[in-house]
């Protein structure tokens, strides 16, 4: 496959097999997934797609006894080639997760952490980038009286878009969000959705996400996936008004799941 | 069963359990009473803070153990928490899984070894080991260290892992995530997530040695003077109790007990202290 081909994507995933052992969670999965967009991957729980999800990041990597087939290209190189430096990646591709977790550090720390991971020790920039990054997930006034406060002591929603402001300050290129709203409540979550379609302005996205309408309102491009298989992957649009797959149309319509 | 009944065992259970409790209670109420007084008689300060020690002349100042117990429990926390720690963090976030699983309790089987075992290992390889490289009697404050720094392994050891591995794995994952290795996410948050429990097997490391006694007779040389360097010979709290109880009477024989006292609020104080931090660690979750 050529550079030419694949670079026109973000990110583009051909033919990726996952085994957890004997297990195959992932089978012979495609996705292209454009720049500076949403993409929404939903399924059932146990489909697949939030090992998906980790596989953009290598996340899998730290269970043992997974095995990964087929190629992932961020700018047209794969990312799992043996020169990758999974550190650099992690920083290119960042991550949210389902539950807050902030570390049991203040507030402060927990936005710079990822700057002194790679590190940056000058202080001045430092605060200024915790600043940028709180006002870029919409926290710095909520919090900028409370930034030696410890994180954990935060309100739920202010914890995930603690662990936004977070990752924005290392400032990836991918945001990976695994269900990021379901310890939120729905105001909460409306907020993160709002959050989500300011970011697409200049972070590609992708999130997996068990609540459809929410893949509804935010995503451009939606891939519904069913026990490891990528059943339909194209505009979020398509997939929720007129679904090429008949399992996609019964999913959507409520029949399971 | 039958023939007891529900209300039978019940009564049985109770009279076991309150039985242990009150042997212990009538032990602390026994050393309190034979101690106690005699630091009030004899005068606190001058028990406490006088060098002079000696039971034939009526003067029992136990300073010089006081300090030798300090330098020999210091020694083994500079040996033993760093040893402890490094190799909790390496069992618990570097070493592959099956690893641990086979040396954790191999670890804490240490713990089974008879403090004479450490003791005389000290004695034969360790003690003529100073004395060779370092001079001096080479029964010593460093040889003591060594050894109780040793014997306090498998608790910080132990502890330590189940602290780290209490540490909820979504805090490592959310620092790999930012492009952190492996040494950062340990450094940086899984061991201050654990800080507390580590901590408190440090403290509770501590107490064994403070309280240790028949290895550190065996090497520490036993001369009742306050150290001025690690290669001095020296006698602890619990030596100097061991060591005369066998022909001490009246006045000599409060005093060990008093000396029993010193060590007793001590060893409760620091157990307290680990308590409440592990308290802390489990509060915190």
């Amino acid at each position: 496959m050529s550079d030419n081909v694949t670079a026109q994507y973000k990110i583009e995933i051909d033919g990726l097999n996952l085994f957890y052992g004997q297990f195959q969670a992932l089978k012979s999965v495609p996705m292209s997934i454009q720049e500076r967009m949403i993409t929404a991957l939903i399924g059932p729980s146990g489909c697949g797609k939030s090992t998906l999800l980790r596989c953009l990041n290598r996340m899998n990597d730290l269970i043992h006894g997974v095995r990964v087939q087929g190629s992932v290209h961020l700018d047209g190189i794969d990312i799992y080639r043996p020169a990758q430096d999974v550190t650099d990646l992690r920083k290119r591709v960042g991550m949210v997760f389902q539950r807050p977790n902030p570390f049991p550090l203040t507030v402060y720390q927990n936005v710079v952490y990822g700057l002194r991971v790679a590190g940056i020790r000058h202080s001045r920039s430092l605060d200024e980038i915790a600043e940028r990054s709180l006002r870029r997930a919409w926290m710095w006034d909520q919090v900028k009286d409370k930034l030696d406060e410890p994180a954990l002591e935060l309100p739920l929603d202010q914890q995930q878009r603690l662990c936004i402001a977070r990752l924005l300050a290392v400032q990836p290129e991918v945001i990976l969000m695994d269900e990021p709203c379901s310890a939120l409540d729905p105001i909460a979550t409306m907020k993160v959705e709002e959050l989500m379609l300011e970011l697409k302005k200049d972070y590609t996205i992708i999130i997996v996400t068990h609540n459809m309408q929410q893949a509804a309102r935010v995503s451009d491009f939606t891939g519904y996936m069913l026990l490891g298989e990528m059943i339909e992957f194209s505009e979020t649009q398509v997939i929720f008004t007129r679904p090429t797959k008949k399992l996609t149309e019964d999913y959507i319509t409520g029949k399971y799941g | 069963m039958a023939l007891i009944g529900e209300k039978g065992v019940q009564r049985i259970l109770l009279v076991t359990a309150f039985s242990a409790m009150s042997a212990l209670l009538l032990i602390a109420l026994f050393i309190v009473n034979e101690g106690v007084p005699f630091m009030f008689r004899y005068g606190i300060q001058g028990f406490l803070l006088s060098s002079d020690w000696d039971p034939s002349s009526g003067t029992f100042g136990i300073f010089p153990m006081i300090m030798a117990s300090l330098w020999v429990t210091v020694g083994a926390l500079l040996v033993g928490a760093p040893l402890g720690i490094a190799g909790a963090v390496f069992l618990s976030e570097f070493a592959p899984r099956p690893v641990m699983r086979v040396v954790k309790p191999a670890i804490e089987l240490l713990a089974a070894i008879p403090s004479v075992v450490y003791g005389f290992i000290g004695v034969m390889v360790l003690a003529p080991l100073i004395r060779e490289v370092f001079g001096g009697p080479g029964l010593s404050v460093l040889a003591a260290s060594i050894i109780l720094g040793i014997m306090i392994l498998p608790t910080v050891i132990s502890i330590s892992i189940d602290s780290i591995l209490a540490v909820p794995q979504s805090y490592r994952e959310g620092s790999l995530a930012l492009g952190a290795t492996v040494w950062q996410t340990v450094h940086m948050v899984t061991v201050r997530a654990a800080k507390s429990g580590i901590i408190a097997s440090v403290i509770l490391g501590l107490g064994r040695a403070i309280g240790e006694t028949m290895a550190v007779i065996m090497v520490a040389g036993n001369a009742v003077k306050i150290p001025d360097s690690p290669l001095d010979s020296v006698r602890t709290l619990t030596a100097n109790i061991a060591l005369e109880m066998s022909y001490a009477t009246g006045m000599h024989r409060e005093a060990l007990f008093a000396t029993g006292v010193v060590l007793f609020v001590v060893i409760i104080i620091l157990n307290t202290v680990a308590s409440v931090a592990m308290r802390k660690r489990a509060a915190k979750k």
